[in-house]
């Protein structure tokens, strides 16, 4: 008998037959996984186990390998309800648990992006905060899963100072002044990325989207052969039209 | 017959034959009515082409009752849902059955559900408000907001089902959730 119990954040709920569902979590120390509730599709469960939510589980299975069920899944912090009625924190909500749904392998634990992911999740009610954060996040999950860009020195000279811009090809910080012809090819890196002191405005946060949704869209899903889910683009519609990103996004 | 009733809700195998044997040993007064009344919504029963819902007239009876308020049109997530509405009695004018909720785990975009027709008929010049009455979930809200922005154009008031403390409801028994939302709502 395979057991383990963890803290996770709830990636979304399924129904499955008349009166159960399959929930999925992003578990802290044991990643993504995914396990029968029973009882699932009652109002009552279903409610504590919106996706966002952070929920204290228990999964249970005879093997490690099979599907299991969750014997305990409590909820720890509900987000889903706090958010709803704010359309620009719902949709991040739901991005970010589409994100890590359709992005993270099953099974692999990422501490770090938890941590991350929670603390993002936890500011969405502040919306002069999280998009810069949730950019932020977005750099941390394409490095965590290997498509990292490297901000911390020029690709070309070495510099630690003056990026402005990302190479597309490889993911490294270029001196937009060395750059030449290319420079053109580059994508813009906004400073709030090189230093956390700088403020994000709103034509940083679209230029921010515009280089995560760069190598999320041509790298990370290309991988995976699969588009970058929809509530992505929902919420930066958002944004656009709330005046918080100014500027081509894509 | 077995195994077509055990396909229903509610019904597992075990409880399909005890349904079965029961209408057998009922011919005339279950088993022929029942035969019938299946035969009877198959051939007539057909989907409304203006809000979504069952009738056997198109437009259904509730779209082409001349005495509800047109006005106003009522969004709601599945035939169930607006059966829910109709029930309550207390909302007199039409809806729209969007089909679903969006939801990227089940694999629902905006292009499977039926929005495009709601914004059409929001477009008409008598309809005055919208109200959103979908379910009080994630996918649910987001739909919600979704549709708000789809209808954000159009000369037409948007409003949502409120959400919180259900009556006969104590505090002490709901999740921190339903509390978070209802103090949120209060007014």
């Amino acid at each position: 008998m395979a057991e383990w119990s963890d803290t996770g954040i709830s990636l979304g709920l399924r129904r499955f037959g008349e009166t159960g569902a399959i929930l999925e979590v992003f578990g802290r120390d044991h990643g993504r996984r995914r396990g029968m509730i029973y009882g699932g599709a009652s109002q009552k469960k279903r409610a504590l186990m919106q996706s966002g939510n952070t929920l204290s589980v228990t999964w249970r299975a005879r093997q490690a390998d099979s599907l299991g069920h969750f014997a305990v899944a409590e909820p720890e912090r509900e987000r889903s309800a706090l958010y709803m009625r704010d359309a620009g924190a719902l949709t991040a909500l739901t991005a970010v648990a589409e994100l890590l749904a359709e992005a993270l392998p099953e099974g692999e634990a990422r501490p770090d992006l938890f941590d991350g992911a929670t603390t993002l999740l936890d500011l969405l009610g502040d919306p002069d905060i999280w998009p810069a954060l949730f950019i932020k996040w977005e750099m941390g999950l394409l490095s965590v899963l290997g498509f990292g860009v490297d901000t911390t020195k020029c690709a070309l000279t070495g510099a630690e100072d003056g990026l402005t811009h990302v190479s597309p090809k490889s993911g490294r910080a270029v001196r937009g002044s060395e750059a030449g012809e290319y420079l053109d090819r580059l994508l813009p890196l906004p400073q709030f990325l090189v230093d956390s002191s700088i403020p994000a405005a709103p034509e940083d946060i679209a230029a921010g989207f515009r280089l995560t949704g760069y190598f999320l869209s041509q790298r990370l899903f290309a991988d995976l052969n699969r588009p970058v889910p929809e509530a992505r683009g929902l919420m930066i519609d958002r944004l656009e039209r709330a005046g918080k990103v100014v500027g081509a996004t894509h | 017959m077995i195994d077509f009733l055990s396909k229903l809700p509610g019904f597992g195998p075990r409880s399909a034959r005890r349904a079965a044997l029961h209408l057998l040993k009922k011919p005339d007064q279950l088993l022929a009515p029942l035969a019938a009344a299946l035969a009877d919504a198959a051939s007539k029963v057909r989907q409304c082409s203006t809000c979504g819902s069952f009738d056997t007239i198109d437009p259904c009876a509730i779209c082409a009752a001349p005495g509800r308020d047109e006005t106003i049109i009522c969004a709601v997530e599945e035939v169930g849902d607006l059966w829910a509405m109709e029930r309550s009695g207390v909302f007199r004018g039409r809806y729209h059955v969007v089909g679903g909720a969006l939801s990227a785990l089940d694999g629902v975009g905006p292009e499977d559900l039926n929005i495009g027709r709601l914004i059409d008929r929001a477009a008409q010049p008598h309809v005055q408000e919208v109200i959103l009455a979908l379910n009080a979930t994630v996918d649910g809200q987001t739909t919600a907001h979704y549709i708000t922005d789809r209808l954000s154009h159009l000369e037409v008031k948007v409003t949502h089902l409120a959400h919180g403390v259900p009556v006969g409801g104590e505090l002490d028994h709901l999740d921190d959730g339903t509390i978070a939302a209802a103090l949120a709502s209060r007014r």
